[in-house]
């Protein structure tokens, strides 16, 4: 594992109103790297991300990221230009609902093209290629690039989503459940994908699940939070098998198990 | 015809004058960017042209001579309205004839005649905001347009390919202004956005409901949007002019009769009538007298 982080989050805290949603959180997070974030609904997984990310700024906190110079940049000072460009092609951010990122009106193929074409690109045959190329590699049948995505089902509206994200070659992926509001089929379908491409591609992931299973398969690394403060943290398989903390200990438990 | 009495020269009071000039010059500084003024109640309904009215009433001066055209014509309702407010109003010269004019105020078309560096055209424009369609928010669009993000539209353009096989916007047709700003070039058809590439005229455009100016200056690049392998054509109905003959100019179809006929004429009056004051003769021309 290179020395060098990607992603570093020092004391972030962040209270809405009386409300503490994270009290104190360092995070780190390495190139190629998958990093889940567990706990009960309400714990302060998804402020994390949003924070991480640059989508809300925290009261106390730094968060760095180190650019493709190799440039280490406060993301909450950065420029809004700068961030949204980051945003744009650097990074990728998949939802639990595919409906928020997608644009349900456009075509799947204007859909992948969208940050290519955001980014310059400006001839019609290679962007639909791309696309076409795209579908194929999250499993979406390539006749339907035509398609609007109200025909396609909610799996197919998830991999579409994860293909609009990574069309620009992302170094960093936020997500946000992922595999959220679908059947148990499905989701095992979808995880086993994210897993391939984000393993092929070598993309670093921070992915918030309160699914336990989902964290062992697809993170190296997992923090546990609860009331917003993270109160384990450490490599999957160990937290998961030898949990220390109270907290931790009564999530792993209450694992059904099959 | 004489002036009336009892109003300004040309209808607005000299402070609102200076306040829509001002608005003017700050357009005219950032091409295709759009500025916000205080529209003025006129007397006519939105969507006949107040923006550009305000705007011809800002510019005019007792030297000048006016033209006002709509749909290329200057015979139709609006265009005779406006022509005749401004001759009763600010007492100017008129005229039909595009080398005559001084400014040009119009509605959905740019004239035949090439323009020159003696010339202002003034556009009347009901949607000032090019992205209106795909973004409803005012925020987000003025974002965009101040972070250059015109990404979503050419997403459009992509769907229009997809879909038709070809860009299928044929009036309104988005343009890229000095390499900067996405402008709407109000509702003139694609045919005559070439003709706003580097024009020696300076260009304004007023909105009056939406209540936002904006300029091209002189001899600045205005690209029609597409894609390196989908250029951007400018089409025109495949005809000649009933009247006059005319092959390369734009095209009104025109129905004549109940039983199916129909003839394509030169939607620039102007233009039609010089060609035929000069003798050329459509194949219609004769059953149309």
């Amino acid at each position: 594992m290179p020395d060098e982080t990607l992603l570093s989050a020092r004391g972030l805290s962040l209270r809405f109103g009386a409300i503490p949603a994270l009290i104190d959180v360092d995070a780190d997070l390495w190139p190629g790297e998958v990093l889940a974030i567990a706990g009960e609904s309400g714990s302060g997984k998804s402020t994390l991300l949003n924070v991480l990310s640059g989508r809300l700024t925290p009261d106390d906190g730094v968060v760095w990221y180190r650019d493709t110079q190799a440039k280490l940049q406060d993301v909450h000072a950065m420029p809004q230009p700068a961030l949204r460009a980051l945003h744009r092609s650097d990074w990728g951010f998949v939802q639990q609902n595919p409906r928020e990122n997608l644009r349900m009106g456009v075509s799947a193929g204007g859909n992948v093209g969208e940050r290519l074409m955001a980014q310059g690109s400006r001839h019609y045959g290679r962007i639909r290629d791309q696309a076409a190329d795209w579908l194929t590699q999250v499993e979406i049948d390539v006749a339907r690039i035509d398609d609007l995505p109200r025909t396609f089902s909610g799996g197919m509206l998830q991999r579409l989503q994860i293909a609009r994200t990574l069309v620009t070659h992302p170094r960093l992926v936020f997500m946000d459940e992922p595999t959220g509001g679908l059947d148990v089929s499905v989701q095992a379908r979808l995880l086993d994908l994210i897993r391939g491409l984000v393993r092929r591609l070598d993309i670093a992931v921070v992915l918030v699940t309160h699914d336990l299973a989902v964290a062992r398969l697809l993170a190296h690394r997992i923090m546990v939070m609860q009331r917003g403060r993270v109160v384990e943290s450490g490599l999957t398989d160990q937290v998961l098998d030898d949990p220390q903390h109270a907290y931790t200990q009564l999530l792993v438990s209450s694992v059904l198990q099959a | 015809m004489t002036r009336i009495e009892g109003y300004n020269f040309a209808y607005l009071d000299e402070q609102t004058k200076r306040m829509i000039r001002r608005a003017l010059l700050k357009a005219v500084a950032i091409p295709g960017h759009q500025i916000p003024f205080g529209s003025r109640e006129m007397p006519l309904p939105y969507g006949w042209g107040t923006g550009g009215i305000q705007v011809t009433a800002a510019v005019l001066g007792q030297q000048d001579v006016l033209k006002v055209i709509d749909q290329g014509a200057d015979d139709t309702t609006n265009a005779v309205s406006i022509r005749r407010f401004f001759a009763r109003t600010a007492g100017v010269r008129t005229t039909t004839h595009t080398s005559e004019a001084t400014i040009i105020q119009t509605r959905h078309r740019i004239p035949e005649h090439p323009l020159t560096e003696n010339q202002i055209i003034v556009y009347q424009v009901p949607q000032p905001e090019p992205l209106s369609k795909l973004e409803s928010s005012r925020v987000e669009t003025t974002r965009m347009h101040g972070l250059a993000e015109y990404g979503l539209m050419h997403v459009k353009l992509y769907e229009d390919i997809t879909r038709y096989g070809h860009v299928a916007i044929s009036y309104d047709y988005p343009v890229m202004v000095a390499g900067r700003y996405l402008m709407a070039p109000s509702p003139i058809p694609a045919f005559d956005n070439p003709k706003m590439h580097q024009m020696p005229a300076l260009q304004l455009f007023g909105a009056g409901r939406e209540k936002r100016l904006y300029a091209v200056p002189p001899y600045t690049d205005v690209r029609s949007l597409d894609f390196d392998d989908h250029p951007f054509r400018a089409t025109r109905a495949p005809h000649a002019c009933g009247l006059c003959a005319a092959t390369d100019s734009y095209l009104d179809e025109i129905v004549t009769d109940d039983r199916g006929g129909r003839m394509f004429v030169c939607s620039d009056t102007d233009h039609c009538e010089t060609r035929r004051a000069r003798g050329h003769v459509g194949a219609q021309a004769l059953a149309a007298e």
